[in-house]
């Protein structure tokens, strides 16, 4: 837990950094977080690489791996159908696309400004940007509280990337094919699943 | 995505070619100091986000609930699917 404090003050840092000081521009450029992820990977494959068989670990589960990310779509539509009864102003659909996003939140946050506008954009945007932020802070508790698989169902479409490297340091190496598998189907889905309800 | 795969695929075959070096065994601070950088990064392009930032007052609560219920849902169909297919064969 003290790791993930650490990695709270460094998000808070940044935000009041880039809100109240002038940063040099390559810290500000998107591509400045893009290449540090690139290299996260890149550190994160050597290790793993170096360590035991790990398809060894995924051959274990089988067929059974395409159940996690069914049960992440399940699981969110669900509840983000419960909770739109609690949200009057806003509609079964807007919440269902906003959902839908599994914290993809640059793909689902553009594909609903052009669909729907500016607002429920920037719901889109928010929404997502949280559920990412709350497994890079909150892994440990979800697998403290709900299992090893908890990190990578809340991770969504992330989970190849972004949130990868807490996935394995607090779910265990032996899912790494599954997170990554199951980011993978996460980013297919948003791209079915986000303009499929805003069709709706 | 392809080239995060490309990138992970890469990291994974020199990490077998190094395997018998130290390398691979000091990497975990490495891992650990730009996963602290990510979350730096992460918390600077929010914070230069303008879209982000003059929204957030209005509908960070709405954000909150949705985000809060996405998870939560998917974590716990997630619970329900470890425990039923996958817990005594992780422990083997």
């Amino acid at each position: 837990m003290k790791q993930s404090l650490i990695y709270l003050l460094l998000f808070v840092v940044g935000i009041l950094l880039a809100i109240f000081v002038v940063l040099p521009e390559f810290l500000v450029a998107s591509s400045f977080s893009k290449w540090v992820l690139y290299l996260l990977i890149l550190l994160i494959g050597i290790q793993l690489g170096s360590g035991k068989n790990l398809f060894k670990a995924a051959k274990a589960f089988g067929g059974k791996i395409v159940l996690v990310p069914i049960a992440t779509i399940i699981g969110t539509f669900a509840a983000v159908s419960i909770v739109s009864i609690f949200l009057p102003h806003r509609s079964l659909t807007d919440c269902l696309s906003v959902g839908a996003g599994f914290a993809y939140y640059s793909l689902s946050s553009v594909l609903i400004t052009e669909a729907r506008g500016a607002e429920l954009g920037a719901l889109a945007l928010i929404a997502n940007i949280m559920r990412e932020f709350c497994v890079l802070i909150f892994a440990p508790l979800m697998v403290k509280y709900f299992g090893k698989l908890a990190p990578i169902n809340a991770g969504g479409a992330t989970t190849l990337d972004v949130t990868l490297p807490v996935i394995l340091k607090y779910s265990g190496q032996d899912f790494l094919v599954i997170s990554a598998f199951h980011g993978m189907f996460l980013d297919m889905s948003v791209m079915l699943f986000v303009p499929l309800f805003l069709s709706l | 995505m392809l080239v995060i795969v490309i990138i992970l695929a890469s990291g994974l075959l020199l990490g077998r070619l190094l395997r018998k070096t130290s390398i691979p065994k000091n990497i975990g601070i490495a891992v650990n100091i730009t996963l602290m950088l990510l979350l730096f990064a992460l918390g600077v392009s929010v914070g230069s986000n303008d879209e982000v930032l003059r929204n957030f007052p209005l509908i960070g609560l709405d954000a909150l609930i949705l985000s809060l219920a996405a998870i939560l849902g998917s974590i716990i169909c997630g619970r329900f699917v470890y425990n039923k297919f996958f817990r005594h064969k992780s422990n083997k």
